[in-house]
C-alpha cells in the first residue's frame, strides 16, 4: 500500500514536471493536471494511511482513518478541476489568436518581445476566439 | 459574535454573483453596484482597522466551530491593515476603469473585480492555511479573466504563461500544505504556531521541507528572483486598471512570508536556521537589482513599470528578512508606498498607452497628445515616489528600511544595493519620462517644419483621433493615488507608530493564539516572549486539558 501510493506520487510528479517543462502547450495542461493528481494523491496520505477503517471517531472504536485530508482532497480536485477547464480555454484562445501554440514567448525579428502591433487592433483569430470563449 | 468580520468577503462575493446574474446586461446597474461595493467595503474596512488599532484581535468562528476544527477568521492590527489597503485602491482603481472605458471593452469586469476582492480579502482575514490556499486560488481565478479582459493575442499568451506558472505555485502550495499536515497533524495557523513551538517536539526535516515549500509559494507571488519570470509580460500586458489591481498581488506573498514566519515557523526554531540569512536576504536583494536593472534596460514604459514593482518587491523582502521588528515595520512601511505608487503607474502607463495611438508604450518619440503636460506631471510625481526620491513617502521607505538593515547581516550589501539601484532606477525612470514626455515636443517641431510640404503627413506618425473631451475620472484615480501618497508622507510619524504597534503585536504572537484557540475550559499556555534574533526557543507548552483534546488526532 505505502509502496503503491508513493511510487504513485512520484512516477506522477517526475512525468508532470517533465511534461510542463515542455514546449507547446498540450503537454504543459497534461503536466499541470498529472502533477495535480499526483498532489491529490499525496494530501491524501498526509493523514496517514489506514486501510477498512472508518473516518469517524465513534465509542468502541480503536483505530480509524482521518476525514481532514479526504476533505481537503476534495476541495483540491474541484479547484485543480476548475483551473485545468479555464488553462484549456485560454490555451485554446491563445492559440486561435496567435495560430501559434507555444508557450513562450517569440522573440526573432522583433527587437522587442511581446505586443506585436496594437492590442485592440481586430485581427483574422478574434471572432473565432471570443466564439470559443463563450 | 458580530459578523463585521466577514463582511469584507460576503459583500463583493454576493455582489459579484448578483452583477453576473441580474446585472449582466446593464452595464450602468454594474458600475453602480461595484462601486457603492467598493465604497462599503472600504468603510467596514476602516471601522474594522479602527476596532484592532488598539491591540484587540478580532475572531470570527465561520459556523460557529472552535478554532483547530472549524476556520477562523482573525483580524489582527496587520491583517485590518492590509485589508484597509486592498479596500483604498479598489474604488479608485473602479473610477479609472469606468471613466476610461476599460469595463466596456470586455464582459464581466466588474464581476471579476468583485470577486477578485474576495479573494484578496479573504487572502488577508483567514487564520487557516488550507484556506489561505482556496482564498488565493479564488483570487488567482478571478485575476486569469481580468488579465484577459478584453483580448488581444499578446494579452493571450502572457495571460496563458501567467495562468501555468501560478498553477504550479498552487500545486507547491498544496504540497507545502500537505507536508505541514502530515507533520503536525494540523493547518490552523494558531495551532501550527502552538505545536512547533512546543519544547519536545522532533524538528524534523519534514518540517523543514514544509517550510521551504511555503517560502517559495510565497516567494512565487512575491516575485523573488528565480521565481519572477511570470511578472514582468503578465502586469505589462495585463489592462491598465487590472495591472494596477494586480500591484496588491504581489504584497499577498508578502504578507504569507510575514505572517507564517512571525506566528508559524519564527527564525529561532531550528527548522528555519538560515533560511532568512543565507536564502531569502541575497535572493531578495538579487530581485532588487535586477528589477532596477530591468528598469534601466527595457524598451516599453508598461515593463518599465513592471520591473520597478519587481524591484519595489526585492526592496520589501531585504527589510522582511532582516527580521527585526524595525526590518517587519519598515517593510510594511514600503509595501503600503509601494502599492500606491504603483498603481497610479499603472493607470498613467494605460493613459499614455491609450492616447500615444500606434506608438502605445514603446519608448520611442512620438508627437505630444492632449493633455500630455498634466500626464506628464502625475508621472513625474509618481516616478518620484516609486524610485525613492525626497520628498515623497518612498524616500521614508528606503530611508526606514537602510536604518533597519542596520541590525541584521549583510549591511554593507543591503546599503550598496539599495542605493546603487535607487541610483539605476531614478535614471531608468528619467529616461522613460524624457523620452515619452519631453522628446515628443522635439518630434511636433519636426513635424511642423514638414508639414508644409504639400503631401499630407497626417500619417502613422499621427495619434489616432483623441476623445472629443478628456474624461476627467481617470485623472481623478490617478490624483487620489497621489494624494494618499502625500498623505502617507505627510501622516508618515503616527503611521510609523501604528506600524510598530503592528510589529510589536506580530513578534508577540501569544495574545493571537490564546484568542484562536481558548475557550471556556480550555486554555492555551503558549511561553514566548517574542521571536528576537538571539532569543532562546521558546518554551511554550500545552496544557493538559488542550492535549486531551488534540489527542484524537495522533490517536490513529
Amino acid at each position: 500500500m505505502e509502496l503503491l501510493v508513493a511510487s504513485a506520487v512520484g512516477v506522477l510528479t517526475a512525468a508532470g514536471v517533465y511534461l510542463v517543462l515542455r514546449l507547446r502547450t498540450f503537454p504543459v495542461i497534461i503536466g499541470t493536471s498529472l502533477l495535480s493528481y499526483a498532489v491529490n494523491i499525496f494530501l491524501f496520505a498526509t493523514g496517514r494511511l489506514a486501510v477498512n477503517q472508518a473516518p469517524i471517531l465513534r465509542d468502541g472504536v480503536e483505530t480509524y482513518t482521518d476525514p481532514l485530508p479526504q476533505a481537503l482532497v476534495l476541495t483540491a480536485i474541484v479547484i485543480s478541476f476548475g483551473m485545468t477547464a479555464v488553462v484549456v480555454m485560454i490555451a485554446l484562445g491563445s492559440y486561435l489568436s496567435a495560430n501559434d501554440d507555444h508557450v513562450n514567448q517569440r522573440e526573432e525579428g522583433q527587437p522587442d518581445s511581446g505586443r506585436v502591433d496594437e492590442p485592440d487592433a481586430p485581427r483574422p483569430g478574434d471572432g473565432a476566439t471570443r466564439e470559443a470563449l463563450q | 459574535m458580530t459578523h463585521w468580520l466577514i463582511t469584507p468577503i460576503v459583500i463583493p462575493a454576493v455582489l459579484a454573483a448578483l452583477i453576473v446574474l441580474a446585472a449582466r446586461f446593464h452595464l450602468r446597474l454594474q458600475r453602480v453596484f461595484s462601486l457603492t461595493g467598493s465604497l462599503l467595503v472600504l468603510a467596514i474596512a476602516a471601522g474594522l482597522f479602527w476596532q484592532a488599532s488598539d491591540g484587540t484581535i478580532l475572531l470570527y468562528q465561520l459556523g460557529d466551530w472552535q478554532a483547530p476544527f472549524g476556520i477562523v477568521l482573525v483580524g489582527d492590527r496587520l491583517s485590518t491593515l492590509m485589508i484597509l489597503l486592498a479596500a483604498l485602491i479598489a474604488p479608485l482603481i473602479l473610477l479609472y476603469a469606468i471613466g476610461s472605458g476599460w469595463d466596456t471593452r470586455g464582459r464581466h469586469f466588474h464581476a471579476l473585480f468583485q470577486f477578485q476582492m474576495m479573494g484578496i480579502m479573504g487572502a488577508f482575514l483567514t487564520g487557516d492555511a488550507f484556506n489561505l490556499f482556496v482564498f488565493f486560488e479564488v483570487l488567482l481565478i478571478a485575476s486569469y479573466g481580468l488579465m484577459l479582459h478584453s483580448g488581444g493575442t499578446a494579452r493571450y499568451r502572457a495571460g496563458l504563461q501567467y495562468m501555468l506558472y501560478n498553477l504550479l505555485g498552487s500545486t507547491l502550495f498544496l504540497f507545502a500544505l500537505g507536508t505541514l499536515y502530515a507533520e503536525t497533524g494540523t493547518l490552523n495557523m494558531a495551532d501550527l504556531a502552538v505545536r512547533l513551538s512546543t519544547p519536545g517536539i522532533e524538528h524534523t526535516a519534514g518540517l523543514r521541507v514544509a517550510s521551504v515549500l511555503l517560502l517559495m509559494v510565497f516567494a512565487v507571488k512575491a516575485a523573488l528572483l528565480p521565481l519572477h519570470f511570470w511578472l514582468p509580460s503578465s502586469y505589462a500586458e495585463a489592462p491598465g486598471p487590472v495591472a494596477a489591481l494586480f500591484a496588491v498581488m504581489t504584497k499577498i506573498g508578502a504578507y504569507g512570508i510575514i505572517r507564517f514566519y512571525t506566528l508559524v515557523f519564527p527564525p529561532d526554531l531550528t527548522v528555519t536556521q538560515g533560511l532568512f540569512d543565507t536564502w531569502l536576504l541575497p535572493a531578495a536583494l538579487m530581485t532588487l537589482a535586477l528589477g532596477m536593472i530591468g528598469v534601466l534596460g527595457t524598451r516599453r514604459l508598461d515593463r518599465t513599470v513592471a520591473f520597478a514593482v519587481i524591484g519595489s518587491m526585492g526592496m520589501l523582502l531585504a527589510s522582511v528578512a532582516v527580521f527585526t521588528p524595525e526590518g517587519i515595520a519598515a517593510a510594511l512601511y514600503y509595501a503600503v508606498h509601494s502599492t500606491f505608487a504603483t498603481a497610479a503607474l499603472f493607470l498613467i502607463v494605460d493613459v499614455v498607452r491609450d492616447r500615444r495611438g500606434a506608438h502605445a508604450a514603446k519608448l520611442e518619440a512620438a508627437p505630444t497628445f492632449p493633455g500630455g503636460a498634466l500626464v506628464a506631471g502625475l508621472f513625474f510625481v509618481s516616478a518620484i515616489a516609486m524610485t525613492g526620491l525626497p520628498p515623497l513617502s518612498g524616500f521614508l521607505g528606503k530611508l526606514m528600511i537602510l536604518e533597519a538593515a542596520t541590525a541584521g547581516p549583510l549591511v554593507w550589501w543591503v546599503w550598496g544595493v539599495v542605493l546603487t539601484s535607487s541610483l539605476l532606477a531614478v535614471v531608468g525612470f528619467s529616461r522613460a519620462g524624457s523620452t515619452v514626455f519631453w522628446k515628443s515636443h522635439q518630434v511636433d517641431e519636426a513635424h511642423a517644419s514638414t508639414v508644409e510640404d504639400p503631401e499630407d503627413q497626417q500619417g502613422a506618425d499621427e495619434p489616432h483621433d483623441p476623445p472629443a473631451h478628456e474624461p476627467a475620472l481617470p485623472m481623478v484615480a490617478i490624483g487620489g493615488f497621489i494624494a494618499l501618497l502625500v498623505a502617507m508622507t505627510v501622516l508618515a510619524g503616527p503611521l510609523t507608530r501604528y506600524l510598530n504597534a503592528t510589529t510589536a503585536q506580530l513578534f508577540d504572537p501569544a495574545p493571537y493564539i490564546a484568542t484562536v484557540l481558548e475557550t471556556p475550559g480550555k486554555k492555551i499556555e503558549y511561553h514566548g516572549d517574542g521571536h528576537g534574533q538571539d532569543d532562546a526557543h521558546d518554551d511554550a507548552h500545552v496544557t493538559a486539558e488542550d492535549a486531551a483534546t488534540k489527542t484524537q488526532k495522533e490517536s490513529h
